[in-house]
Order: C-alpha cells, then sequence, then structure tokens
C-alpha cells in the first residue's frame, strides 16, 4: 500500500507553490526582456509540476516502475521538442537546404 | 461485526486476478500513469506546435498574450493549486480512514474547480467583447493581426480541451464522493480516491505551464 505523507509534507509544498505563483506574476511586472522572461517564467513552471509529481501525485515514495512511466514521459516530451526545434531554429543556418 | 465488514468489504473491492489489495493497488496506479501518458502526448503536440508558431511569430503572439488578463490568469493558478492540495488531503484522509473528511475534502475540491471554470467563462466573455474571438467575432486590427488571430487559436484550443479535462474531472470526483458517501472507501480500500487524484494533478499540470506561456510571453 501507498505510504501515507504527513499532512504538514502537503502544507509545505502548497506554501512553497504559491510563492512561486506570486514570484511569478511579480516577475510579470518587471518586464523582462524577452529570452529572459521565458526561461524564468518556465523555470517556475517545470519546479511547480515537479513539486506536484512528486509529493502531490506520492512518486516520491512510489515504486521503481512509476519512476519508469513517470520518465517516460518527460524523456518523450524532451525529444519531441528537442528534435523539432532543432529543425526550426537551425534552418537558414545551413545553406542549400 | 466490524471486523466481519472490513472482510466483506475487502473481499468484494479484490478482483480475481490480482494476489491481494497491494499487488491491485499498484496494477491501478501504473494503469492511470499510462493513461496519463497519452495526455502528455495529447497536449505534448499542442505545446510543440506553439512552441514552433512562437518561435516564427513573436512579436504577434506578445500582441496577442498582452490582450489576456494576467490578473485573472494568476488568480486562476492559484485556484487550480489549492485544489490540488485538497485533492491531495481528500487521499489522506482516505488513507486514515476519515470518511466524513474524505466527503468533505472532495466536495471542496469539486468547489475550487468550479470557482476555476467560473473565473475561465468570465474571462472568455471579456475576450468576447472585446472581439479576440476567431471565427466568431475576431476583429482586431492592429499590428501582426494575423498572427495574433493564429494566438488566439491557439489560446482558445488549449484552455477550452484543459476546461474539458477539468469537466470530465468533476464528473469523476461526483461519482467519488457518492461513494464516499456511501462508505465504500476504508483504509485498505481507497485506489478509485487515489487513482483520480492523479488524474486531477494531471489536469492541474497542465494549467502550470499554460500560465507562462500563454499569459507571460511578453
Amino acid at each position: 500500500m501507498a505510504a501515507v505523507i504527513p499532512r504538514r509534507v502537503y502544507y509545505s509544498v502548497y506554501a512553497i507553490l504559491l510563492g512561486l505563483v506570486l514570484l511569478t506574476w511579480g516577475l510579470s511586472y518587471l518586464h523582462l526582456s524577452h529570452p529572459l522572461s521565458v526561461s524564468v517564467a518556465l523555470t517556475i513552471a517545470i519546479v511547480k509540476a515537479l513539486l506536484v509529481v512528486l509529493f502531490f501525485m506520492h512518486v516520491r515514495y512510489s515504486s521503481w516502475l512509476t519512476w519508469v512511466f513517470v520518465g517516460a514521459g518527460v524523456a518523450w516530451m524532451g525529444h519531441i521538442l528537442i528534435l523539432t526545434m532543432s529543425d526550426y531554429l537551425t534552418r537558414g543556418i545551413v545553406s542549400g537546404w | 461485526m466490524a471486523e466481519q465488514r472490513t472482510a466483506l468489504a475487502q473481499k468484494t473491492a479484490l478482483a480475481h486476478q490480482f494476489d491481494d489489495l497491494a499487488q491491485q493497488h499498484e496494477a491501478s496506479n501504473l494503469g492511470m500513469w499510462a493513461f496519463l501518458l497519452t495526455e502528455v502526448m495529447f497536449f505534448g503536440g499542442l505545446f510543440v506546435s506553439y512552441t514552433v508558431y512562437r518561435t516564427a511569430y513573436l512579436a504577434g503572439f506578445i500582441a496577442g498574450s498582452q490582450h489576456l488578463n494576467v490578473l485573472l490568469g494568476t488568480l486562476n493558478t492559484a485556484v487550480l493549486l489549492s485544489s490540488s492540495l485538497t485533492m491531495a488531503l481528500a487521499v489522506h484522509a482516505a488513507q486514515e480512514g476519515h470518511t466524513r473528511l474524505l466527503s468533505r475534502f472532495l466536495l471542496l475540491t469539486m468547489f475550487l474547480g468550479l470557482v476555476f471554470l467560473g473565473i475561465k467563462g468570465y474571462e472568455y466573455a471579456l475576450e468576447y467583447h472585446e472581439g479576440l474571438v476567431p471565427a466568431l467575432n475576431f476583429a482586431y486590427t492592429g499590428p501582426h493581426a494575423p498572427q495574433v488571430k493564429l494566438f488566439m487559436i491557439f489560446y482558445f484550443v488549449m484552455t477550452s480541451l484543459h476546461a474539458l479535462h477539468m469537466l470530465i474531472g468533476l464528473s469523476l470526483l461526483t461519482v467519488l464522493a457518492i461513494l464516499a458517501w456511501r462508505r465504500r472507501f476504508s483504509t485498505t480500500y481507497h485506489t478509485p480516491v487515489e487513482v483520480i487524484g492523479l488524474y486531477w494533478h494531471f489536469v492541474d499540470i497542465v494549467w502550470i505551464f499554460l500560465y507562462p506561456l500563454l499569459y507571460l510571453v511578453g
């Protein structure tokens, strides 16, 4: 059976998540320049997603097979993004293609 | 009497192809994860095409993003994260065998889900009045108008598909709440609460990425 996680873990994770929401929101008013603003916003989103997956979805306390399933999703998403963008971002760099 | 009832509950909860409840629990969780992987592929395709067009038409996407209401988007992020907390607490209550607390947290999660959909609907109404809905009343004529239109198409497709997942989640939570009300869950058997919880958290994660990509592009 799944491990019972102390309730204060959930409250702490929730507090961090809300802090990150406020941080993203505050940063959006600083009007950071283009590549930096997206990188910061997406980094915060990845941290939030990790917290939800590891604690709310119990993956931190789950079997290695669950980790394999979750890893497959992350790996697939990484592959489709990196391979697709390695095409679109390099068009025009190699002449004659 | 109580022991008999627990034994009976375990007997009816265990499907005959499993050795014990622990094995059944693991199989159910992995089954939901496998389904969530298909959802990663479903939303992933949209996220990748969004990234491709955003790279190509950056100025238009920034102009489109500035027409969205950042405050309402941020508020909705907080509402959805709160509903994830109450869902996690519902699973906790189920594990501890607090049936009434379980029902309350499920209802609270549903309430927050409805608040999210209400705010989303209000946002859609605002965008309709501004003439920003492609195929209905798109009236934006400023710079990069065709690219702004493309951004709005991505916005409406992605957020409405997300809202559809919320509606499915709300229906599943309704079933859970009824089952919890009928005291069908116990410390030994509460797998449906956990599995539907996974789905609810996943829908939350989709929004965690939609929020910066749609509202904070500029």
